[in-house]
């Protein structure tokens, strides 16, 4: 019965990967950076650059801001700012945010960030427009409330891991940093988050990969454009919602070209998620 | 003898009261308020998702809503009682396939593998496989089962949706039942074994038995997840407005309803979705918050 998980994992990919042959045989590696969808009978060029770059564009700036917020919060969770009753409640809080359903994000983005968002964005349009990430108006659905939405959703990865590293680290040694005379965020700074660091690394490859393969939030927020801007203001796609969009309706070749697309996804997610069980595993604090 | 070290009784004596408009500690006071602010940020998407869902989800709240079905486009009314049918169903077929692989699976690595390498290995891949995109999992089956049509002839269907969420199930269940019963003292083991009893008596009467609670926390917790997921159905069950119709037939679900319908023209369709993301939200958050509580008593 436990094999089931090697047997599912190679399965995927076996299946993936055989239902995409035809696809990879026609279009290659240039696949992956150029920009023509949807892929129409006859023609050479097909590619998936506008979702792929999306697809990294929104995870990273996603991180960018989920990283701060999410160890900073970690480390208010795990030290002793606030009594411990309280301490756990609010970690217990930050757990549900990881419970509710994408698509209930999905809903709640398309219904509240987007139209909270609309004004601001026009705001940096109007006033920034000669940077190229601010060079298209904004249409209401678009990068931005995408990337807000992902933060929210990899969040609480960061924000338990990383609790989890700090509270690993041995008392003893805040004791004697502090007996040292250190103040508590030197403490922080150059005995804690350095003894801790792996498994806040691990927690962020985790956030990552869950980031890039996020599908029902992002699809119904980031406006589902097929063209390659490099404004953030403008609608976007990622490779996930170009799958979930376009899948069900499909047919012929342009399936051959989502699966090839979805194993992309796949092939990516994989690594990020192998590096970031190694690093959890292998760095593991070792006191 | 190191002869240049001042001698300690000619410095100043050192001032021992807290100085608050020293730069260390300005820096310490600004840092415990940042560290508070970004903790209260991390929660505010929670308490507004949940105003948002709670205000306009209940106002549609009444017996209707889980008997009807959802209008066609444009009319007002229905509910979203095939969409729940659908969703519990779905649910049954997928904890059918992923409960006793999963438990088997678990129980093989805590009691049977004897910690070496293949343990390490399927704990990895485990790992690995709940990070694997949910999209990714409903291409899978498709490919999988919707495509060969090995299910009878069956294309789209209740069975398909049913094996995707298993997938997504699976790595939950593996883990919990794997640390639960890593949990189980291991003087139990040795008393049973004590009394003559085998390898197989004492993990299914003895070990998994001491287990069970545990096991239905990590099984309830899997499977409030795969109730609020919508990617994996897209393409393996579908969608329809129906009451479900056996195995074989497409199904709605509450999840795919809420995708269909948050962006509909129609305000009944819209106020639907709000409907089955209340239902939805209040599930998952009774599994989550009766597991930890069921997790805290275990471990105390």
């Amino acid at each position: 019965m436990a094999s089931t998980v090697g047997f599912l994992l190679v399965g995927i990919l076996w299946v993936i990967g055989s239902q995409s042959r035809v696809a990879i045989g026609l279009y290659g590696l240039p696949f992956l950076f150029t920009s023509a969808w949807p892929p129409v009978e006859g023609t050479p060029t097909v590619g998936i650059w506008p979702m792929l770059s999306g697809t990294l564009v929104s995870s990273l700036l996603a991180l960018l801001i989920a990283i701060p917020i999410g160890v900073g919060s970690a480390i208010f969770l795990s030290e002793n700012f606030l009594p411990k009753s309280l301490r756990s409640s609010l970690s217990l809080l930050i757990e549900l945010l990881a419970a509710i359903p994408s698509v209930v994000y999905g809903l709640w983005g398309f219904a509240f960030l987007v139209p909270l968002l609309l004004g601001p964005q026009q705001w940096l349009y109007d006033h920034f427009n000669w940077l190229p990430i601010f060079s298209e108006p904004p249409q209401g659905p678009g990068m931005i409330p995408a990337v807000l939405v992902l933060v929210i959703m990899v969040l609480p990865i960061i924000t338990s891991i990383s609790k989890d590293a700090l509270l690993q680290v041995p008392d003893e040694l805040r004791q004697a940093a502090y007996g040292l005379g250190c103040t508590r965020w030197s403490v922080i700074f150059q005995v804690l988050l350095p003894a801790a660091i792996s498994g806040i690394v691990g927690g962020i490859m985790l956030a990552l990969g869950r980031a890039m393969g996020e599908t029902m939030a992002v699809t119904l927020i980031c406006g589902n454009s097929q063209q390659y801007t490099p404004s953030i203001l403008a609608p976007a796609n990622t490779i996930a919602s170009l799958i979930a969009n376009e899948f069900a309706e499909a047919d012929g070749l342009q399936i051959e070209a989502l699966m090839y697309a979805a194993l992309v996804l796949m092939l990516s997610t994989l690594v990020v998620n192998m590096l970031a069980q190694l690093i959890v595993r292998r760095l593991r604090l070792r006191y | 003898m190191i002869s240049a070290a001042p001698n300690p009784s000619q410095r100043p004596a050192p001032d021992l009261t807290y100085r608050p408009t020293l730069w260390r500690n300005v820096a310490n006071q600004l840092l415990s308020g940042l560290a508070t602010l970004f903790c209260l940020a991390a929660l505010s998407p929670l308490f507004l998702v949940l105003l948002f869902v709670f205000q306009k989800g209940s106002a549609l709240l009444s017996l209707r809503l889980f008997l009807e079905i959802p209008p066609v486009a444009g009319d007002s009314g229905g509910g979203i009682g095939s969409a729940i049918a659908g969703t519990i169903l779905l649910l049954l077929v997928a904890s059918a396939i992923a409960i006793p692989v999963g438990v088997l699976a678990g129980t093989y690595l805590s009691e049977f593998s004897t910690n070496g390498r293949i343990a390490q290995i399927i704990r990895f891949g485990s790992a690995v496989l709940s990070g694997v995109p949910s999209i990714i999992l409903g291409v899978f089956v498709y490919g999988l089962v919707v495509v060969t049509k090995v299910f009878l002839g069956a294309t789209f269907s209740a069975l398909a949706g049913g094996l995707a969420l298993a997938v997504l199930m699976l790595p939950t269940i593996i883990t919990t039942t794997d640390e639960t019963l890593k949990l189980v003292p291991n003087e139990l083991r040795l008393a049973s074994l004590g009394l003559g009893a085998s390898k197989m008596v004492t993990t299914f009467r003895v070990v998994l038995p001491a287990a069970l609670s545990g096991i239905i926390t990590g099984v309830s917790l899997a499977i409030a997840r795969a109730a609020g997921e919508t990617a994996p159905l897209l393409f393996t069950a579908l969608f329809t407005s129906f009451w479900p119709d056996g195995l074989l037939q497409p199904v709605g679900s509450m999840a795919v309803l809420i995708y269909k319908f948050a962006t509909a023209p129609y305000q009944a369709q819209n106020d639907l979705a709000w409907a089955a993301s209340f239902i939805l939200v209040i599930l998952v958050l009774l599994a989550n918050v009766a597991a930890r509580l069921a997790v805290g008593r275990l471990k105390s």
